[in-house]
């Protein structure tokens, strides 16, 4: 078992997943522990898919979409904010620290800040340690691919 | 339709401790809508019922999830038929018709409410839902316009307002609109606020939650022979 903590980005197509792409072609350092999916919209994150991370036994999670009022579907990132809302107090009543999961906003042209909120999240998850969920590293690197597949069918249209 | 608001997972957990296999079920119907007991929320639930077993030490606890389409029609629970003997017990996502309905039909199996069954309403805004009915089988909404004193005055008069009614709101919330105000507003779109001058009788309480649960029974309706259950 792994005592590196693992945090899972929820990535809005339209921002943060081109802001971490940014963040790759400008060569810029941050922590290398944080798996990243893409979404179509934060607004397509549901409750379930966050607590579907905790349960697969991710240490942290971080949803990143536009800034508000910039999201491609108008409202999608306002939603996600409250649901991210939601299972903080979902988490709270399961005995997780509801700090393990933070909603952030960029834009697609903020590389530097994608690599700051990585480097944010690490700092907030190292004092929390690995997840008490944390089963083995197979299953949560199965877990995380699985989401992931989940997340390509969702920009495609077929997971409803 | 039926609005209900999901119970605390500790809760939930320490209702369900002792038992390993558990069948978390969601009812597509009223509680689907009401965004408390669908088949997104059996998910949530299922979800974060077994998260706070493993935190609670019980790792080996089985939580299992599926939503019918509705849990108080003994058709709709045919589908979960030989299913349910795999597990020791149900935790039941749709109102307190559904879980009662449920334990009926599975004499053996432990039966428990995931929800706080709340009242008979409608959606007033998204994400906001109203009691308007009471179920007291006997209505007059006829009388009041369309509107329901029994549910929405706080004092449940009959001929009202009483003297406490500012501004179009009741005392007993700023947010609690009087209904005898919205009676009165209807009466007078009407043009029929003359009716409200004659006093109104006592409502006949025997309709309703009196002598133990009710039952409507439809002769015509009935298979022959079978007749209503005992």
């Amino acid at each position: 078992m792994t005592q590196q903590p693992v945090i899972l980005a929820f990535c809005c197509h339209y921002c943060a997943y081109a802001a971490a792409d940014m963040a790759g072609s400008m060569r810029l350092q941050y922590p290398s522990n944080v798996r990243v999916l893409r979404f179509p919209c934060t607004g397509k994150i549901e409750e379930n898919h966050l607590l579907a991370a905790f349960e697969k036994g991710v240490d942290g999670v971080l949803v990143a979409g536009c800034l508000e009022g910039g999201c491609h579907f108008l409202e999608g990132n306002l939603r996600a904010k409250k649901r991210v809302q939601r299972v903080k107090q979902i988490l709270g009543e399961i005995g997780i620290e509801p700090e393990r999961l933070e909603m952030f906003n960029l834009s697609s042209a903020e590389g530097p800040r994608f690599a700051e909120i990585v480097k944010e999240m690490n700092a907030r998850i190292a004092p929390l340690g690995v997840s008490p969920l944390r089963k083995s590293e197979t299953h949560l690197e199965n877990g995380i691919a699985e989401m992931a597949l989940q997340a390509e069918k969702a920009i495609q249209g077929g997971n409803r | 339709m039926i609005v209900a608001d999901r119970k605390k997972i500790p809760e939930i957990r320490d209702m369900v401790q002792g038992h390993n296999r558990i069948l978390v079920v969601g009812c597509g119907t009223c509680v689907t809508v009401c965004l408390a007991g669908g088949e997104r929320e059996t998910g949530i639930i299922g979800s974060a019922l077994r998260m706070s077993l493993k935190l609670a030490g019980r790792e080996n606890v089985t939580v299992h999830e599926c939503t019918i389409e509705r849990q108080c029609e003994d058709a709709f629970i045919d589908v979960l038929g030989q299913r349910v003997g795999e597990y020791d017990a149900i935790l039941s996502l749709g109102c307190g018709a559904g879980v009662q309905a449920l334990a009926e039909r599975f004499p053996k199996t432990a039966v428990y409410p995931g929800l706080n069954t709340q009242f008979m309403g409608i959606l007033e805004s998204q994400g906001v839902w109203a009691e308007k009915c009471a179920g007291c089988g006997n209505c007059r909404l006829g009388q009041y316009f369309g509107i329901c004193p029994i549910t929405r005055c706080s004092k449940k008069q009959l001929n009202g307002p009483c003297g406490s009614s500012r501004n179009g709101k009741c005392e007993v919330s700023e947010q609690t609109d009087c209904a005898w105000q919205l009676i009165y507003d209807r009466a007078k779109s009407l043009d029929k606020v003359a009716m409200l001058e004659s006093i109104a009788v006592p409502q006949d309480w025997s309709t309703s939650n009196d002598g133990g649960a009710r039952k409507v029974v439809r002769e015509d309706q009935c298979i022959a022979g079978m007749g209503p259950k005992a």
